[in-house]
């Protein structure tokens, strides 16, 4: 990974690394005629812990839904582990983003959990108890095994977000996709989790954690990737984790590319 | 004038008889026709009730996915747009000289205007910047109002019959034969079926989209098969409940069975049992009262459930959600008043235990009004906290071992928020009295292990209590009171 800076990305986007848990080309996503991700290309080492972060609408969750294909793709190319996502969705994780969900609906912690066993239990076969046995091993890893009949909406904040965790613990994945697990979690839970999430890199899994607060990034990250629409920098933490990104991933300075996609906005609503 | 009224009156009392009148008033009384109905002495009755069973155990089930993805009024729009479809295949079908009132064919023109109504709500809503909403409301009345011009059409005809043809819009059980409940029964139990072989997935699509999506299951179709259920629950019950009414029998039963539970499982069971319930009661009514549609009966009979379940439901009822305010409010309400007296009664700054605690302090000590006060101190007394001597109120040693546990709850929180969330010190007060009364035994040990404090141990108050007591108190109050009540809302008393 080196430090891409705009301006120069078509020498310095090296080719897709086949043997890269997440590897990603030219990534272009727009929702009707309006840009999401513009150009995005990053590989993420095996094994380490990668932040995203970079400004609302900076297009961070779509990334990882481009990702696990389900947002629309117009153009680029992502490999999981040298292949396409659909060959290997059964190595990845996912935990969306918690308000995602309607919190409300009328199933149990464990229900929620068991959806992540879906895959192999199979099209229309019950959850049997083993299922719920491996369901339960993942909520324990996560401390909250006491809960698993408790109806979702009588979980904390902090306990429904490490119900999603567990959710994609029990898929035993090789890469995570997390969205915004920090997200107005309590101080337990955020230490829960990052406690998980290096224990994970132990064992050589490698997770893609979308991150709000600048300030931990530092002590939780070993890579990060700077996000505005387009990969203003990614690389280990401490080469591109500097002011310098930061002003120009956050700062209100206009770009080129703000300018064209600007424009493109202009023009579709004078159509 | 008088006369007037009296002459209404005696028209309206012939209208009510007339729809009361029993369907064969001659050589049966309404006991008779009621006995053969409960006994299903008809063969054409029985099998009108087990279609209608059927449909309404159908609607429930599907009705249960579609309130949870959302889509409740999908069902509705579909139905209002069956009508061009029954009309136009019944004026074709009368110009080409074919039997205009076969079912098969009116349903099929229903199938094929319904899901165009679908279509264009899809097409609407993804091809242009309008919300689902906007779209559901211009389809619905637009078809509705094509279905009814050609309704105009056909009673313009000379040699058309459009009579039947009311029956799909308020829905008719008595128009119906054997063969129609027969199709009904079997149509519904297709989409039942559905529902059941596929309830993992629809589970999983109605709770987590994105997830669903990203573990490689096909989010647009099965949206689109969980409407084709929706479709042919509308289509079939056109003629039961009519199109208008249709909607009730989708989304009533499944917002009555929330009430009653917070599991899927049992939510789809209850509709069911809801769904077929307002099924057979309705269409039994309509046909002992040949006049009163049984669409309307049927989705009466849904409201009634609707109503009961609002009201008394387990776990979400009217009745059981004003029960625990009321618990979370009582528990509120002791935990201050128990604190109070705690805290009046601590020796402090050397000087001996203060062991009584007089009306007065405490009333300056809370901005208690008298009358609240005074029910504490009654509902503490019954519970052997305090005993009561004249103006004084003492701790007894079961209240100062409950009052001591709550206050230590209380100041550990207050050193939680000082120490790890940087709340300011004059704001802690207030937000520990939140959070602690839906504090849960797991959060105190970890306050515990957080701030290293031995179990027995009572942390001081982190800020004077004097202050305690002062202004900002009293404009607290109201904020404080206002909160816990939403509170008791969303959360079960602990």
């Amino acid at each position: 990974m080196s430090n891409i800076m705009i301006g120069n990305q078509q020498e310095t986007f090296g080719k897709i690394d086949g043997h890269s848990p997440l590897a990603v080309q030219d990534l272009t996503v727009a929702y009707r005629r309006k840009p999401v991700l513009w150009d995005v290309g990053f590989n993420i080492p095996a094994g380490s812990l990668v932040g995203i972060v970079g400004p609302n609408g900076a297009g961070k969750s779509t990334l990882l839904k481009a990702v696990m294909g389900i947002a629309p793709i117009a153009s680029g190319k992502v490999q999981i582990f040298g292949k396409p996502y659909k060959k290997m969705r059964h190595r990845v994780g996912y935990v969306p983003q918690k308000e995602s969900v309607d919190w409300d609906f009328p199933v149990t912690a464990l229900d929620v959990v068991t959806m992540g066993l879906y895959n192999q239990i199979g099209w229309c076969k019950p959850v049997r108890n083993q299922h719920r046995t491996q369901a339960l091993q993942a909520m324990e890893s996560v401390g909250i095994a006491e809960l698993a009949s408790r109806q979702i909406s009588e979980l904390s904040g902090g306990q429904q977000q490490r119900t999603f965790l567990a959710r994609a613990l029990v898929q035993n994945a090789d890469l995570y996709l997390m969205d915004e697990p920090f997200a107005a979690v309590d101080a337990a839970t955020e230490n829960a989790i990052i406690q998980m999430l290096r224990k994970m890199k132990e064992d050589g899994r490698t997770s893609l954690v979308i991150h709000h607060d600048l300030q931990t990034v530092p002590t939780y990250f070993d890579h990060v990737i700077l996000l505005n629409m387009r990969v203003v920098a990614d690389g280990p933490v401490q080469d591109v984790f500097n002011e310098d990104n930061l002003q120009k991933t956050y700062g209100g300075r206009l770009t080129l590319l703000d300018e064209v996609s600007e424009a493109m906005r202009r023009r579709e609503r004078s159509l | 004038m008088n006369s007037h009224i009296q002459i209404r009156s005696e028209h309206f009392l012939e209208i009510i008889s007339s729809l009361i009148q029993p369907a064969i008033a001659q050589n049966s009384n309404t006991w008779d026709l009621l006995r053969r109905l409960i006994l299903l002495e008809d063969y054409n009755t029985r099998v009108v009730l087990l279609g209608t069973a059927m449909l309404g155990c159908a609607a429930g089930v599907v009705g249960v996915f579609t309130l949870l993805r959302k889509r409740a009024l999908m069902g509705d729009a579909i139905s209002h747009a069956t009508l061009p479809g029954i009309t136009l295949s019944f004026l074709l079908a009368s110009v080409w000289g074919w039997n205009e009132k076969s079912l098969p064919l009116l349903l099929l023109g229903a199938t094929i205007t319904g899901l165009l109504g679908v279509i264009a709500i899809l097409a609407i809503r993804n091809l242009t910047k309008l919300k689902e909403d906007t779209a559901l409301g211009v389809i619905l009345s637009v078809f509705f109002g094509a279905g009814i011009s050609l309704l105009g059409v056909i009673q313009q005809m000379p040699r058309g019959h459009a009579a039947g043809l009311e029956s799909f819009i308020f829905g008719k059980t008595a128009s119906m034969v054997a063969n129609d409940a027969i199709f009904i029964a079997a149509a519904s139990f297709l989409s039942l079926s559905f529902c059941i072989l596929f309830f993992k997935e629809l589970r999983l699509l109605c709770f987590d989209e994105g997830f669903t999506g990203s573990r490689g299951y096909p989010v647009l179709t099965l949206d689109l098969l969980l409407m084709t259920a929706v479709v042919i629950i509308s289509i079939v019950g056109l003629q039961a409940v009519g199109l208008i009414m249709i909607v009730a029998l989708l989304v009533t039963p499944a917002a009555s069975a929330r009430f009653w539970t917070d599991s899927l499982g049992s939510m789809t069971c209850i509709s069911a049992c809801i769904g077929t319930v307002s099924g057979i009661t309705g269409s039994a009514i309509s046909a002992i009262y040949p006049k009163l549609p049984s669409g309307a009966m049927i989705v009466l009979a849904c409201a009634a459930c609707f109503a009961t379940s609002l009201a008394t439901g387990t776990r979400r009822g009217l009745v059981i959600r004003t029960v625990r305010r009321r618990r979370m409010n009582q528990s509120v309400e002791k935990q201050h008043f128990l604190r109070t007296m705690f805290e009046l009664s601590e020796p402090r700054n050397g000087s001996t235990p203060n062991s009584e605690v007089s009306i007065n302090q405490l009333t300056t000590a809370r901005s208690w009004t008298e009358r609240t006060l005074q029910s504490n101190i009654r509902r503490a007394t019954k519970n052997e906290w305090v005993t009561r001597i004249g103006q004084r109120i003492k701790l007894t040693k079961k209240g100062r071992i409950e009052a001591e546990r709550l206050t230590r709850e209380h100041r550990l929180w207050e050193l939680f928020l000082i120490h790890h969330a940087d709340v300011a010190l004059s704001r802690v007060d207030r937000e520990a009295d939140h959070i602690e009364h839906v504090l849960e035994p797991e959060i105190v040990a970890e306050l515990e292990s957080l701030l290293s404090e031995d179990q027995r141990t009572l942390p001081e108050s982190p800020h004077d209590l004097a202050h305690h007591n002062l202004a900002s108190e009293l404009t607290d109050r109201f904020d404080r009171h206002g909160d816990s009540s939403q509170i008791s809302d969303q959360e079960e008393p602990v």
